[in-house]
């Protein structure tokens, strides 16, 4: 089904990136096939956007369309939203409730699960037409996807060879998402973002460390007091998933965490309006900022109090949707909900310490259209993938990526 | 629909209301945060998110010095291709508060052009605001800019 492509990887593995893989058809071509169709789990919605029965959320697994619904019996499933009749797409809304998936075109109809039921004149009209009598329902169903959830996230994958979730993830991946999602959560705000670029800039943009704070240099120019330092880059067993951390140390010390210590826990700054960084440590860990990544385009953040989902849906060879999911705990009280609406502003199309990556990977596009066999050069602490204890100031996490990529690809 | 507002006073609001989007237009971005009362509320946010009643939207200024922070911010750290807006508003209509104060609801269309000459409609929607009048003028106590989309292009560095 896809050719492979006479792709050749320049000397130097995973610390090189050939400017080709961002703008070449036919290698788009096959990381449909090969990556999203592949043995991945893609993220395809947080639980919360279908708590009830009935409930069905649109999304996309690389190009493909999707639909995920909650089903009577309370369960996740996933189909290609592509009717199995004449190919339209069956559910045309984003989200909404529905007793069963009825393609407006010919009302061909599916239960929750995609399992076909019925159809407009299968008998015909008074005797005439209609389908042949060997036609059976039960060999035309949606294209269905496995689906697996864990903390809230939904994920969905077309091959039989992927590992189960945790172990996809691997147990540093799996732990900070417990962490951070392992209690109810709400949806506290949501927005996209369209940037101008192939979806892997941005998949290496989120585990690119070294960048932070050359590029966004917001919290330099406010002087903002960063005791936080101290973290490192973890990466997961092979390179595909990655988390980076910062620790705070002086909330290392703090045993309060209640909201008593909020103003303890201000940055010192030059904010006209310091309500911005008011945080109150909600972990006894120390760590105050962490960004992970999981294969291929999910992000999580805790960064402060900011806690939200990130995803990137290709649109294209040149344009990725970058979806931000905010979310609070279902139990937070008031006081918290408002930290986290002030520390939105730190990320998000139009965050402080985020908005430059709307552009900077649309740079790289656009700085290397032209140079298909030209290279981009990544060996900033080291050549390998492995864990970066104490250092930002690496592209292990990148390597990481292309690591996976390469394995995927066959190239 | 409510009581109807004076000639002199609709003509301060639209005046008001025009100016802000005129210095916006013109780079004049040191004056938006004076369009605003000292406890002023600002949040752009999609209309799926407002409808939805969802606190958290793409942008927020809670009291002046979030406003300033955000022009200094704009000025001095956030890096991004040069481009400027124009701002074409349909008539404000304005309705009296039990507050004193006014409703106002604008409906906006934001042009963007960038450095290459590529102009763009880059938003859509309008402006739910609180206007306060006084003697010394008017100010926004609160202005909602609801977003007809929840996709933004590229990134949001200027206010709208």
């Amino acid at each position: 089904m896809s050719v492979r492509p006479d792709l050749t990887w320049p000397e130097g593995g995973v610390t090189r990136v050939p400017y080709r893989v961002y703008s070449d058809h036919e290698i788009y071509a096959r990381e449909q096939a090969r990556i999203f169709r592949g043995p991945v789990w893609n993220f395809l919605c947080l639980a919360l956007e279908i708590p009830n029965p009935g409930d069905f959320k649109t999304t996309f697994v690389g190009e493909t369309p999707v639909i995920v619904t909650r089903d009577g019996d309370g369960g996740v499933n996933a189909m290609v939203n592509r009717c199995a009749h004449k190919g339209a797409l069956v559910c045309h809304e984003q989200r909404g409730n529905v007793k069963s998936l009825t393609c407006i075109y010919h009302a061909w109809a599916y239960d929750l699960k995609g399992n076909l039921k019925g159809l407009a004149f299968k008998e015909g009209l008074r005797g005439q037409g209609g389908m042949p009598e060997d036609f059976d329902v039960s060999q035309h169903r949606l294209e269905s996807l496995t689906v697996t959830t864990f903390c809230g996230l939904v994920f969905g994958t077309f091959s039989p060879d992927v590992a189960p979730i945790e172990d996809y993830l691997g147990p540093v991946i799996a732990g900070n998402i417990r962490r951070v999602l392992g209690r109810p959560t709400k949806l506290l705000g949501f927005q996209s973002q369209m940037i101008n670029n192939n979806w892997k800039l941005y998949a290496e943009n989120i585990r690119d460390s070294y960048h932070a704070t050359v590029l966004h240099t917001f919290y330099t120019a406010f002087k903002v007091n960063r005791l936080d330092m101290d973290g490192g880059i973890d990466v997961s067993e092979h390179g595909w998933h990655h988390m980076s951390f910062a620790k705070r140390e002086s909330w290392v010390k703090d045993d309060q965490y209640d909201g008593e210590s909020i103003h303890a826990s201000k940055y010192d700054s030059r904010l006209k309006g310091p309500a911005l960084l008011e945080a109150w440590p909600e972990f006894p860990d120390g760590i105050t900022h962490c960004i992970q990544s999981v294969f291929p385009t999910l992000g999580v953040q805790m960064t402060l109090n900011s806690l939200a989902v990130r995803f990137f849906v290709p649109r294209g060879i040149d344009r990725t949707e970058l979806f931000w999911m905010y979310l609070g705990y279902e139990d937070d009280e008031e006081w918290m909900t408002r930290i986290r609406v002030n520390q939105s502003n730190l990320t998000g199309a139009a965050g402080y310490v985020s908005l430059e990556d709307g552009c900077i990977n649309e740079f790289v596009q656009r700085g290397t259209r032209g140079s298909p066999h030209q290279a981009a050069f990544m060996e900033m602490g080291g050549r390998d993938v492995a864990p970066s204890e104490g250092s930002r100031a690496t592209e292990t996490a990148l390597r990481g990526f292309w690591s996976a990529y390469r394995e995927l690809m066959d190239v | 629909m409510g009581d109807a507002v004076s000639a002199p006073v609709a003509r301060r609001i639209e005046d008001f209301v025009t100016d802000y989007a005129h210095c916006l237009d013109d780079g004049e971005f040191e004056a938006w945060p004076q369009f605003f009362d000292e406890n002023a509320h600002y949040q752009i946010i999609s209309r799926e998110s407002f409808e939805a009643g969802l606190p958290i939207g793409v942008m927020h200024c809670d009291g002046r010095g979030m406003f300033e922070d955000r022009i200094r911010a704009l000025r001095r750290a956030s890096i991004f291709e040069p481009h400027v807006y124009c701002h074409l508003l349909g008539r404000p209509r304005i309705f009296p508060d039990d507050n004193g104060s006014y409703g106002v609801r604008t409906n906006l269309q934001v042009l963007r052009t960038m450095q290459d000459g590529r102009t763009d409609t880059f938003a859509t929607g309008k402006y739910l605001d609180r206007i306060a009048l006084d003697d010394a003028g008017c100010r926004i106590l609160e202005r909602k800019v609801v977003l007809d989309s929840r996709r933004i292009d590229i990134l949001l560095v200027v206010p709208l």
